[in-house]
């Protein structure tokens, strides 16, 4: 425990991130002791971190990334023209001009497909590559990455290595069967308001000494934690109390703070300009281009996994409406992004992955009340993924003219995680620690029958 | 031991009464020291423990003890009253004590109190609430994946569920009644035990049954065993009706299984006609009082759920190659509950009693065995559901729960305690940061506390969440408002968030803090901040 007035070194800093961060996990959770007594083999991989930007509720991807102008109104409803990007041929919808400007830097995937039209489930699928119904609940990407890339295998930072910007995804479970401190650290806050307020980190109105003084009193009354120096799970309270000190006085919270970005690059992102109280329930888009910029800072800093998640794509009613509202917000802060991590040199160590858990019913539904709505699909989506070792300007897969069915080259969500693994180094025999003990892998086996029809080394 | 005991409840009674702070020093120090002659190697005094050596009374604490002694395990003093009575409280019914029913008992002066309290406890509705959530965590009850049991299946399974806890239904009807059920998902809650599972094929449902009621994993069984039990779960139909989301459960007759006769798990073969449900037929021989497959895993997973670990570890593993620690103790208990015709209360009861459960967390042995051979009470962090429901009770606040399921959204009141909400699918990122129990598998460990982390730190220490409810609760608000001397307030904030009255050193070290120039209000919130983050607040201890 610090003293009040006693600053903490650097090298208290590292030797307590490397002590209280690895050693913590190593000697105390009887699961990951096991499991790091024979390492996975260390692969070295491109990509050192992945910004996953999550568009909750299935993003249809006749409006989007695969755009069928010539199936007629009843699929392509207003949208109509399909514009050019800078790579010759591939087009993309016309919400989404700034995006197209950006095309080089990015790859489509037409061919997402696992079949399941159930949000929870699909999400699920799309996220942890699994097929549902097996035994086990396995972790989602985010929290594979946390347990290989995280304070395990190496990563120092005070920032928590799995991020979530800004509001919990619900209806799953990131860390699956792996232990708590696997989970992302949701962040709630808004980045579009002046002082992003990340829950935990900032805590408006307490000043730096305010907080050593009350972690002092804190100190002098912890009488059980004095009484019991040696229990495992309050000597575990005690170090996690020390960590979460070092992020509130120290120096890793200002990764959150974009007040320190100048105007002009806050503006590129996008930011609402309405007050508060007036953003009611659709706050969240306007907060994406800020938690773009967010994400930009975490990863310039190390932090291997930032997932923004983006709600609102359940467009079963009016469907167009919703598109012509949110679509710019997402041209603005991903076109800013790809551009921004570009132009600092990140792009090549860093993986954007952009989709939700499935499209949307291709043929529009006019009826009320639905009024020009599109309901789930699961037979066939887009994602958009970019750095890390993604080449760019390319298309992985087709769907037929109404965009109803894979056609070309059927893309399952574990072949895309698969792809992601590789350019991060991990290794996809690797096994994960399980309570039940048994033989959980990173990635699935041929013989577990999760469909899969192969990386995606065509765009790498 | 009597002289201790005296002082034990002296010093417990008068810490309060701030006149008496400096004769309650003096008295500590005299304390402290007729301790350390009679009983060598304890360590600084400490408000957890009063000293006093426990006495094997019953048959439970003749069986532990006799043990110890034969292992040289001292076992640790018994705890103190106030430790006592925000453990039962936390064990029995998920719920902190409040200041009232905390100060009440620590200052009754009845000889027999403990047992009272355990007595009125074990009566509350609460304690309804706390262990229809511990079955829905081992049942699996949630709406969606992966279990997919859908919100109106979730009520209608919740509510079966604790009605047969609040009216103690006798375990082995309990088990039975899931068992052998059919029909509707909504109107026969209990047929959702075999849709609670993540495969509906014989295999997926032996699994379940095996690790539900008999504590076993057929991973660890031979293959033969393994499918001899799939075949009494053979002839389960489902059906789907008109109405959104309703299954049917049922025997299917025209489903047929391979072999006239079926193996039971001891290896008595049974015939099976072909218009006898096999459930029933498994179910009658599982819950035979002299089927040590049965009694053996609930007996053991009552003294786990109190004493946090089983005599037989992990309680669902039970194997050949995994013996009880304690096999006489085993047995003692598993008699007891066939005694009663299975009144799980009355175990509760006969183990709450014991001075085994009274014993103080501060151990006395150094042994690195002392935990596991039930020679200290260990600490253990609170659930999530627990812990938040404490912080609202403390400081007068509530959550606010909504269930993002659409067909039908279930709307949960604002008043609702955590421990209450019937379904795992609510979304809540507190729930979720302090590790609820996913329900996912109905093994015992995923609905153990895990170790601490730094981002659930971050929450209590700084997140608005938390802070709102300190700085606005009403309740909290009231009572630094009401302040006298900032010695009251200190004595007001531990009875209601530690259930104990400060200790003279504690107090000293508060006193402190506010002399530092504090205004004395903001001592107050400090002092509450500080008490809500300590170890002592976040376990039972």
């Amino acid at each position: 425990m610090n003293t009040p007035n006693s600053p903490v070194s650097r090298r208290d800093l590292l030797r307590r991130s490397l002590l209280g961060a690895a050693g913590l996990s190593l000697a105390d959770n009887p699961l990951i002791r096991a499991w790091a007594a024979s390492p996975p083999s260390q692969i070295t991989g491109k990509a050192r971190s992945v910004i996953q930007i999550w568009l909750w509720g299935g993003p249809p991807h006749l409006d989007t990334f695969d755009p069928k102008p010539d199936a007629g109104r009843d699929y392509s409803g207003p949208l109509t023209q399909p514009i050019e990007t800078n790579v010759r041929g591939m087009r993309i919808g016309q919400l989404l001009p700034l995006l197209a400007r950006q095309a080089d830097k990015f790859s489509l995937i037409r061919s997402l497909t696992h079949g399941s039209n159930a949000h929870e489930t699909a999400t699920y699928m799309v996220q942890t590559g699994r097929k549902a119904g097996e035994r086990l609940v396995y972790p989602c990407v985010g929290s594979v990455v946390s347990l290989f890339k995280g304070y395990d295998g190496g990563y120092q930072g005070q920032i928590p290595p799995y991020i979530l910007l800004t509001e919990p995804v619900g209806r799953f479970e990131e860390a699956g069967f792996l232990p708590t401190r696997y989970k992302p650290f949701i962040t709630g806050g808004d980045p579009s308001q002046d002082r992003f307020a990340v829950e935990g980190v900032v805590a408006e109105g307490i000043t730096d000494q305010q907080q050593r003084d009350r972690q002092a009193l804190l100190g002098k009354l912890d009488s059980l934690g004095r009484a019991l120096p040696s229990h495992a799970a309050i000597k575990a309270l005690a170090r996690s109390r020390e960590q979460a000190f070092d992020l509130i006085v120290g120096d890793g919270g200002k990764a959150f703070d974009v007040s320190q970005e100048n105007e002009a690059v806050r503006d590129r992102y996008g930011r609402t300009t309405l007050p508060a109280q007036a953003v009611n329930q659709r706050a969240p888009r306007t907060r994406f281009g800020q938690a773009c910029l967010v994400a930009r800072r975490l990863v310039e800093r190390g932090v291997p996994y930032v997932t923004i998640n983006y709600p609102g794509w359940d467009t079963h009613k009016d469907n167009f409406t919703e598109m012509n509202r949110m679509l710019p917000d997402l041209d603005k802060g991903l076109a800013a992004l790809l551009g921004d991590l570009a132009d600092r040199g990140l792009l090549d160590r860093t993986i954007v992955w952009v989709g939700g858990e499935f499209g949307r019913t291709p043929r529009i539904d006019w009826d009320a009340p639905w009024n020009g709505g599109r309901g789930h699909w699961g037979g066939a989506f887009s994602a958009l993924v970019a750095g890390g070792g993604f080449r760019g300007g390319q298309v992985v897969g087709a769907t037929d003219a109404r965009g109803e069915e894979v056609k070309v080259r059927p893309v399952y969500p574990s072949d895309l995680i698969g792809t992601i693994y590789k350019l991060l180094g991990i290794d996809p025999a690797a096994s994960l620690p399980n309570p039940q003990g048994l033989d959980a892998r990173v990635m699935p086996a041929p013989a577990d029958g999760t469909p899969a029809s192969g990386l995606l080394n065509e765009i790498l | 031991m009597k002289k201790e005991a005296a002082f034990a409840t002296m010093r417990s009674r008068m810490c309060g009464s701030p006149a008496f702070t400096l004769l309650l020093l003096a008295m500590t120090c005299l304390a402290c020291s007729a301790d350390s002659v009679r009983l060598p190697g304890v360590g600084a005094p400490n408000p957890f423990d009063g000293g006093v050596a426990p006495v094997a009374g019953g048959v439970i604490d003749k069986l532990v003890f006799g043990r110890l002694k034969t292992l040289g395990i001292e076992p640790a003093p018994l705890c103190t009253d106030a430790v006592f009575v925000r453990r039962a409280f936390l064990d029995v019914i998920g719920t902190l004590p409040t200041a009232q029913e905390a100060r009440a008992f620590i200052e009754s002066r009845d000889p027999a109190k403990r047992s009272a309290l355990i007595e009125g406890l074990l009566a509350r509705e609460e304690f309804a609430d706390y262990w229809t959530m511990k079955w829905c965590n081992l049942l699996r009850v949630k709406s969606e994946f992966p279990i997919n049991l859908w919100p109106n299946a979730v009520q209608a399974y919740h509510r079966w569920i604790r009605t047969c806890v609040r009216d103690n239904v006798p375990y082995d009807r309990f088990a039975r009644e899931m068992l052998t059920s059919s029909g509707s998902n909504f109107r026969k809650p209990q047929v959702n035990f075999y849709r609670a599972v993540q495969g509906k094929d014989p295999p997926s449902l032996a699994q379940a049954v095996a690790l539900t009621f008999m504590g076993t994993r057929v991973e660890t069984w031979p293959n033969e065993r393994r499918a001899n039990l799939a075949v009494f779960f053979s002839r389960v139909g489902y059906k789907i009706t008109s109405e959104w989301k309703e299954e049917i459960v049922f025997f299917d007759i025209g489903r047929t299984t391979a072999t006239p006769s079926a193996v039971l798990p001891d290896g008595t073969t049974v015939n099976l006609s072909p218009m006898q449900d096999p459930r029933a037929v498994f179910a009658d021989w599982l819950i035979q009082p002299t089927n040590p497959w049965f009694t053996r895993p609930i007996a053991n997973r009552a003294w786990c759920w109190l004493l946090g670990r089983g005599i037989l570890h992990e309680p669902d593993d039970i194997r050949a190659d995994n013996p009880p620690r304690n096999p006489e103790l085993l047995r003692y208990l598993e008699q007891e509950l066939v005694a009663s015709q299975y009144d799980l209360r009355r175990l509760f009861r006969l183990i709450l009693n014991s001075q085994t459960y009274q014993l103080s967390c501060i151990p006395r042995s150094a042994s690195p065995e002392a935990e596991a051979e039930f020679a200290c009470y260990p600490p253990r962090r609170l659930e999530a559901e627990v812990l938040i429901d404490a912080i609202n009770q403390v400081t007068g606040t509530t959550e606010k729960y909504i269930s993002r399921i659409p067909e039908p959204f279930t709307y949960v009141p604002e008043e609702k305690r955590s421990i209450a909400l019937a379904d795992a699918s609510i979304t809540s990122a507190f729930l979720d940061l302090f590790g609820r129990c996913p329900r996912n598998t109905g093994l015992e460990s995923e609905q153990r506390s895990q170790l601490p982390t730094s981002a659930q730190q971050l929450h209590l220490l700084n997140s608005s969440h938390i802070r709102n409810k300190l700085e606005q609760g009403p309740t909290i608000r009231a009572l630094l408002q009401s302040a006298q001397s900032p010695r009251d307030v200190a004595s007001s904030l531990y009875l209601t968030i530690l259930s104990r009255y400060p200790a003279a050193e504690e107090l000293a070290a508060v006193e402190a803090h506010a002399l530092k120039g504090t205004k004395p209000e903001r001592a107050g919130a400090e002092l509450l901040w500080a008490l809500i983050n300590s170890a002592e607040f976040q376990f039972r201890h």
